[in-house]
Formats: structure tokens, C-alpha cells, sequence
């Protein structure tokens, strides 16, 4: 099955992508200082804090539960042949020092890639750096840590 | 608390879960930003469908702003740096996309893979990965003042 030209696979993928772009909009995500305001914890005694992130998480979650319960039920997606859940279940190295530098990433700035790309359709100020280091950071990531069960692996002995 | 805005959240955020959800139960993918960006880079196999989600993420993004200008979600700046960075906006957006991108490379998600996806697959790994950046961008906002 030549997936790359298949229509339906294609347009999940672009009714996927459209509602995602909704949901940050309408949540408010796809604003930094939303974010840096859910993130400064240090605002809750004087009542500045804005917890909507949580709210904005909660649901989310819930709702992506119930489609991962739904296909347990199922052999196969609609328009693939296997559902592809990362195989690779060790806490290693490189998770939690990856997810470590990414925290300092998204503190620093209150963006994060989902709403980094979204802003493209609004261009802020900065943005064009950001996405550049983005993609330059990611690069260097898949040249250190190789990718794949069978490397990570043989990495996380 | 005059920023707290948690219907529209939890609007936007049902709707994030269902975009997962559309893509896990039609294409069987993970809806991780960080991935799917990653894998726009050689050697991804499938770049076509990647390509794809980004572009309608943006689209969907911008129609959203149109139809719904009230909400004020436009952001015509990012951040600026705290003022004890000498070296500049410019430099401090840069470190944090590096750092972004370094690190949801090498630990295999963002928010979304791990936030949203993983969490709702009761990943272990993505339990870790949701607490230690979640715990360290707390700590971050807090140690530099940007807020």
C-alpha cells in the first residue's frame, strides 16, 4: 500500500492537523505568556496564577484515553496496517535528560513545538529564530541518539 | 485571576484529544509535534503525511483567529528575555528552540507525544517524561523571572 498517495490517509492527517490548530487557538496554548502564566507557580500565593493549562490537558487526555481504549478493540487503524506505538518502553538516559532540556526550552520561552508551529499563521516577532533553533536542535538530537528499538537498545544497557 | 480562562481550555482542549484521536484511530499515528516536526528531516520515510498535518495545523490555526477574533489568542511577539540577559531576545528564543529541539529529539516527545498521547496510553516512559519537564519549566520560569 502506497501510503504517501493515498487520499483518506492524507485527509485524516489534514483534519487531524486543522483540529489541532483549532484547539490550541480556542484554548488560548498557542499564547507564551498564557503558558508562562500557567507555568509560574510562584504567582499562586498573590492569586496571579492561571491554571488553564490543566484545563486544557485534562480533557485532552481523556478524550485521546477513550480512542486508545477504542482501538484496543481493533486489529488495525482505518487506513493503515498496524498502529504505530512506540515499542521502546525503557526509562533511559536520554528520556529524562531530553525531557529535562526541553523543560528548561519551554520555561524559558513558554512555547513548545505544537503551538511553535501553529504560530506560523500569526508570524509573531522572534518566531523565524525560534523555529530555525527548532530545527537545528532536533537535527543534532537524531544525529547523537540514534533512532530505532533495536540502537536504543543496545543504547539503554 | 482575570486570565484564568477554563471553559475555552477545556473546549480547545477536547478538541486537541480528538485531533489525537482522528489520527491514532484513522492513520494509527502518534499526534506528537515533536515527532512529526523531527521527521520532516531525512531518513523519515513518510514525509508526505507529516508535511501534511503541519500545514493544516496552521491553517486550522489561522481560520480559528478569523472566526474567533474576540478570544485574543494572537500573540504579535514572543517573550522577551529577563532583563539580567545581557545577550539578548534574539539569542534567548534561540537557546530555547535549541533546547527544545535537543531534547523532545532525543527523549522522544513534546507536550503533545508525551503530554497528550502518551498519557492517555499509560505510557511509563511518558510518565517520567511529563514529570520531569513539567517540574524543570516550573523551576525554569522560576529561576528566571520571565514572567
Amino acid at each position: 500500500m502506497n501510503k504517501t498517495l493515498n487520499i483518506p490517509y492524507l485527509a485524516v492527517a489534514a483534519v487531524a492537523g486543522a483540529i489541532f490548530g483549532l484547539g490550541l487557538y480556542i484554548s488560548g496554548m498557542v499564547n507564551p505568556l498564557k503558558v508562562l502564566r500557567f507555568l509560574d507557580f510562584t504567582a499562586i500565593p498573590s492569586g496571579g496564577w492561571d491554571p488553564s493549562l490543566a484545563f486544557v490537558m485534562v480533557p485532552a487526555v481523556i478524550v485521546m484515553f477513550i480512542a486508545v481504549r477504542i482501538g484496543k478493540a481493533r486489529t488495525r487503524p482505518a487506513f493503515d496496517t498496524r498502529f504505530h506505538e512506540p515499542e521502546f518502553n525503557k526509562i533511559d538516559t536520554p528520556l529524562v535528560a531530553g525531557a529535562a532540556m526541553f523543560g528548561v526550552g519551554w520555561g524559558m520561552s513558554g512555547i513548545c513545538p505544537g503551538p511553535a508551529i501553529s504560530l506560523i499563521a500569526f508570524w509573531p516577532h522572534y518566531l523565524l529564530i525560534y523555529l530555525l533553533a527548532l530545527f537545528v536542535g532536533s537535527y543534532g538530537g537524531s544525529v547523537i541518539i540514534p533512532s530505532g528499538r533495536q540502537k536504543r537498545l543496545a543504547l539503554a544497557r | 485571576m482575570d486570565t484564568f480562562t477554563p471553559i475555552p481550555a477545556a473546549i480547545g482542549g477536547a478538541l486537541i484529544g480528538l485531533s489525537a484521536a482522528i489520527l491514532w484511530l484513522g492513520n494509527g499515528r502518534i499526534a506528537g509535534i515533536s515527532g512529526i516536526f523531527g521527521q520532516l528531516l531525512p531518513p523519515a520515510q513518510t514525509v508526505v503525511w507529516r508535511f501534511v498535518f503541519l500545514a493544516f495545523l496552521v491553517g486550522g490555526t489561522f481560520v480559528a483567529a478569523h472566526l474567533l477574533p474576540s478570544l485574543g489568542n494572537r500573540p504579535t511577539t514572543l517573550v522577551e528575555a529577563p532583563k539580567w540577559f545581557a545577550a539578548g531576545t534574539p539569542i534567548w528564543i534561540g537557546l530555547s528552540g535549541l533546547l527544545t529541539g535537543f531534547g523532545t529529539k532525543i527523549g522522544n516527545g513534546c507536550t503533545s507525544g508525551h503530554g497528550v498521547c502518551g498519557l492517555a496510553r499509560l505510557s511509563r516512559r511518558s510518565f517520567v517524561a511529563v514529570a520531569v519537564f513539567f517540574v524543570v519549566a516550573i523551576l525554569t520560569v522560576t529561576a528566571t523571572g520571565i514572567v
